[in-house]
């Protein structure tokens, strides 16, 4: 696509606020602003634990921990292995009464979860015979659904949004998929609420080492199955080394790509992340599903990782090895360099990189100085609006502007970030989904958008006037040309549907 | 030890053994093309994650393959048999589509191929792969668009533009000659003139998003125009699940093989990343490897007559490690296949100046060794169908590889 050739004028610095920083306003938001929209935004960095999701209320009755959602998921397994053995057992009825048949018994049933965990089989119970296909959506899917429930209704909760764009930063910087398998698609919500919304303000090392450690990145980069050749489990089974989570957090997590890492180091990290996985459902390393240090599969010595040797001795290892990475100049570099693609342009200017990597490190990666230094940089409130709003930010836009609010079924806004190429933690590789403009603003793309504003539009039972809801929205830098638009438009749906389209929505 | 392995075909053989010297002749412009009635088109599937070439097309008649390969490794006998392509290669039973149009010579293979890329980062090796330059950091343009945008001022292929599918556009047809792009919905349409009075506002206040949503729109009647319609059009999966690399296919063929529709596309599949339990004739690569094959058949069928003039050809960035790893999976490798499909494609051939895969002949004593570049099958292609010459090719399409002669005879 060509460069952009759009006209530009001077961004009101309320509008920078809501969308280059936030998610865009609500109806009511923009008369809170009033003079100050730094400094609105600085109170929304301190208010205590303002990127914490809290369990509050029956609509997150199912929100889990990932360590019980885990089990959930490890016990439905468990029960469908049951029923097919069950199954296999009825085809042949000789079988029924064979020795050791009463043993395997059945759990509560997977219908019944997510709240079951599966430590151990529960008392016999007498086989069905026939397994019936449960009418429940598998205990997976309903995590899913609770968990974008619960991110979507801080989203339309969230004052301005600062906070949250800062969450799906990260989140998407240290994304995971859920297109995996069970254990990531169980717990990604999870994940983000444990790993990523805790140290969102604070220590950037902190994150680091929490997702690293946690089961659904240790699933999702195979870490878990990672065995250290020389370990005892090594020795003893036919497994050995995957290099694939080591790689990518030099690569995507910390000093980034062509960084001066050799494949030697990447082996070598590799060594040093074995054990680091996740307890079975057996429980013999723990907790079930929970993270542990399996110190059989650790590669034992001494391991040298971009010059420095790391002396052998368990988890410590690749605590030391993670902690020095954090504190790289490339990471610092690698880390500035994506949050001003992320908040002011997609060539960010490079002042403000090197002034983001310079807090970075004077401050040793303390998150809540990097989100504070953005807000007070001349870049974030010159540059002009040309970036363009993701998908997640935009239907979270079109939902705060046009509703419905909080605590309403999440489907329909997971269909739409589906067909606008963003399913919610489910990025087509490690790398997340793309941070450039061009990417969200394809043929296609702007076909759903389309569609997408519609649809919202059609929905909203009273509309009120829609000139009125520009002036709320976007504010008194709305252009000439799309004040006109939506003055004309044959319908207040269609006014609102144009509202939706309008450059001053789309940009960000 | 040099194995030429390629089922007997006298002229392929002869420009083979004779290196490359001989390449320059076949680049005579193929401007009669109205005369001969030829209509051609080029359809690109970027297979990103790194295809396993080596399990997609196994060289079963090597014998360090089956120790290195261990339990994934295709064989001849078994319950899942690889389905033979000649005397050395076979390929994964998840493509019997693939192997009938190899043997009806509308399919081949390169094989130990790589682009200029020799670091195993999948988003630098995509980039390479995609923008056609020789290293990465280029990720404004890729070489199918620029080879649109540098064919002969009028040429009908240029002026009829190419088509991206999928949500995004793959980086490897992104560029300033225009470009179409589709992707199944399922949304309903909006009533009454929206679109008009959008687009109206886009072109005062930001032509970029003007562009993009009008060839949204235009994309969209296009395939919505068919008779089979709205319905059948409904998402059936992502493009890294088998129904959706079809679905996808389908679309493509049909907006393709319109008179007036684009004679390029580019697609990408997504998923190609097999670091735990790969699997070998069954699996999750298996699983892949049928969707692709799914694709090959709905191209095949909704291209029709076109068909005859048409080329299919998979690229992915990198392989993956000659040698299992601890997880029934592979790691990042160098060298893998390049498969091509096509009633233009003079097919029934394994392109390959096998390496070996003893530990002194692997790459870095891990990779299987490349000795085929992908840019000289692409090269090939694009000079067979569209007439390109090896200067614009070496310099304008994958500029700064005039080192890398374009392969001769791809194309039947």
């Amino acid at each position: 696509m060509a460069a952009p050739t759009k006209v530009s004028t001077a961004p009101d610095p309320a509008l920078i606020a809501f969308n280059r920083f936030g998610l865009g306003a609500r109806p009511d938001d923009r008369d809170k602003l009033t003079g100050d929209p730094r400094g609105y935004l600085k109170a929304e960095l301190r208010q205590p634990d303002i990127a914490m999701i809290t369990y509050d209320g029956p609509a997150y009755a199912d929100l889990l921990g990932s360590t019980p959602a885990i089990q959930a998921s490890m016990a439905a397994r468990f029960q469908r292995k049951l029923d097919k053995d069950m199954a296999k057992a009825a085809a042949k009825p000789a079988m029924i009464n064979a020795p050791g048949m009463e043993k395997t018994a059945a759990i509560p049933n997977a219908g019944a979860m997510p709240t079951a965990p599966a430590k151990a089989p529960a008392p016999a119970q007498p086989p069905v015979a026939a397994p019936t296909k449960p009418a429940t959506p598998p205990v997976e899917a309903i995590l899913y659904k609770a968990e974008a429930q619960a991110r979507f209704d801080k989203a339309l909760k969230a004052e301005v949004g600062f906070v949250e764009r800062l969450v799906y930063f990260w989140s998407n910087h240290f994304c995971v998929s859920v297109a995996k398998d069970n254990v990531v698609r169980a717990s990604a919500g999870a994940f983000e609420r444990e790993a990523i919304r805790p140290f969102v303000l604070g220590r950037f090392a902190d994150m680091l080492t929490a997702v690293e450690r946690h089961p659904a990145m240790l699933f999702y980069l195979d870490n878990q199955q990672s065995v250290g050749p020389d370990s005892r489990a090594g020795k003893n089974r036919q497994r050995g080394l995957n290099e694939n989570l080591a790689r990518e957090i030099l690569e995507l997590h910390t000093l980034g790509v062509g960084s001066g890492y050799t494949q030697a180091d990447v082996t070598s990290f590799a060594r040093i992340l074995t054990g680091w996985t996740m307890a079975g459902r057996e429980g013999r390393l723990g907790e079930p599903g929970s993270s542990v240090f399996n110190a059989n599969a650790h590669e034992p010595g001494d391991a040298v990782l971009l010059g420095k040797t790391y002396p052998g001795g368990g988890m410590g290892q690749a605590e030391a090895a993670l902690d020095d990475i954090a504190r790289h100049p490339a990471t610092a570099q690698h880390i500035a360099t994506k949050l001003a693609r992320h908040f002011i342009a997609d060539d960010p200017p490079a002042a403000a990189v090197a002034r983001l990597a310079k807090v970075f490190t004077k401050n040793d990666g303390n998150l809540r100085a990097l989100a504070a230094t953005l807000i007070d940089m001349p870049e974030a409130w010159s540059t002009p609006l040309d970036k363009m709003r993701s998908p997640f930010d935009y239907v979270a836009a079109v939902r705060r502007a046009a509703g419905p609010g909080p605590a309403n079924d999440p489907g329909q806004s997971l269909a739409w970030l589906n067909a606008l190429g963003e399913p919610l933690w489910q990025p087509p590789g490690p790398n997340g989904f793309s941070d450039q403009a061009d990417s969200w603003a394809s043929a296609e793309g702007m076909k759903v958008r389309l569609d997408i504003a519609w649809q919202a539009a059609r929905q909203v039972k009273d509309i009120g006037n829609p000139d009125d809801m520009l002036d709320a929205l976007i504010g008194p830098s709305a252009s000439p040309e799309t004040r006109q638009e939506i003055a004309r438009a044959e319908s207040k749906q269609q006014g609102l549907a144009l509202l939706l389209m309008a450059p001053e929505f789309q940009r960000r | 030890m040099n194995l030429l392995c390629e089922t007997p075909h006298p002229s392929r053989r002869a420009v083979l053994m004779t290196g490359g010297a001989l390449f320059a002749w076949a680049y005579m412009p193929r401007f009669a093309r109205a005369a001969d009635n030829r209509d051609p088109r080029l359809i690109v599937v970027v297979l990103r994650g790194a295809l396993d070439g080596l399990s997609a097309v196994g060289p079963v008649g090597d014998p360090d393959y089956a120790g290195l390969h261990g339990d994934i490794a295709l064989s001849l006998t078994g319950p899942h048999a690889a389905l033979p392509l000649d005397s050395f290669f076979a390929v994964n039973p998840a493509m019997p589509v693939f192997a009938r149009l190899f043997k009806a010579n509308q399919a081949a293979v390169v094989h130990a191929a790589a682009t200029g890329y020799r670091e195993r980062s999948h988003f630098d090796g995509q980039d390479v792969l995609e923008s056609g330059f020789s290293g990465p950091g280029h990720v404004a343009t890729g070489w199918l668009n620029r080879a649109l945008e540098n064919l002969p001022a009028g040429d009908r292929v240029a002026t009829l533009g190419g088509l991206a599918v999928g949500p995004s556009t793959p980086l490897v047809i992104r560029g300033a000659a225009p470009v179409l792009g589709w992707a199944p919905q399922s949304l309903p349409e909006p009533a009454g003139d929206l679109a008009a009075r959008v687009l109206n506002l886009y072109r005062h206040r930001d032509p970029v998003l003007a562009v993009a949503l009008q060839k949204g729109l235009d994309a969209d009647r296009m395939a919505l125009d068919d008779q089979m319609g709205a319905k059948a059009m409904k998402p059936k999966g992502g493009l890294d699940s088998a129904a959706g690399m079809r679905q996808a296919a389908q679309g493509a063929a049909r907006l393709m093989s319109a008179d007036d529709g684009p004679r390029v596309a580019a697609l990408a599949f997504d998923g190609w990343d097999t670091h735990v339990n790969e699997g070998g004739a069954t699996g999750r690569l298996a699983t892949l490897l049928g969707g692709l094959d799914g694709a090959f058949e709905e191209f095949e069928k909704g291209l029709g007559e076109r068909w005859k003039d048409t080329a299919v050809v998979a690229i992915t960035e990198f392989g993956r490690t000659a040698q299992i790893n601890g997880t029934v999976g592979t790691d990042h490798g160098t060298g893998t296949v390049v498969l091509l499909a096509g009633g233009a494609i003079k097919g029934g051939r394994v392109i390959a100046d096998w390496p070996g895969l003893k530990p002194a002949q692997l790459y870095q004593q891990r990779d299987l060794a490349p000795t085929s570049d992908v840019r000289a099958v692409l090269k090939g292609l694009l000079a067979d169908q569209f007439g390109l010459s090896a200067a614009v090719l070496g310099d304008k399409v994958f500029p700064d590889s005039a080192a890398v002669k374009p392969m001769a005879n791809l194309v039947a």
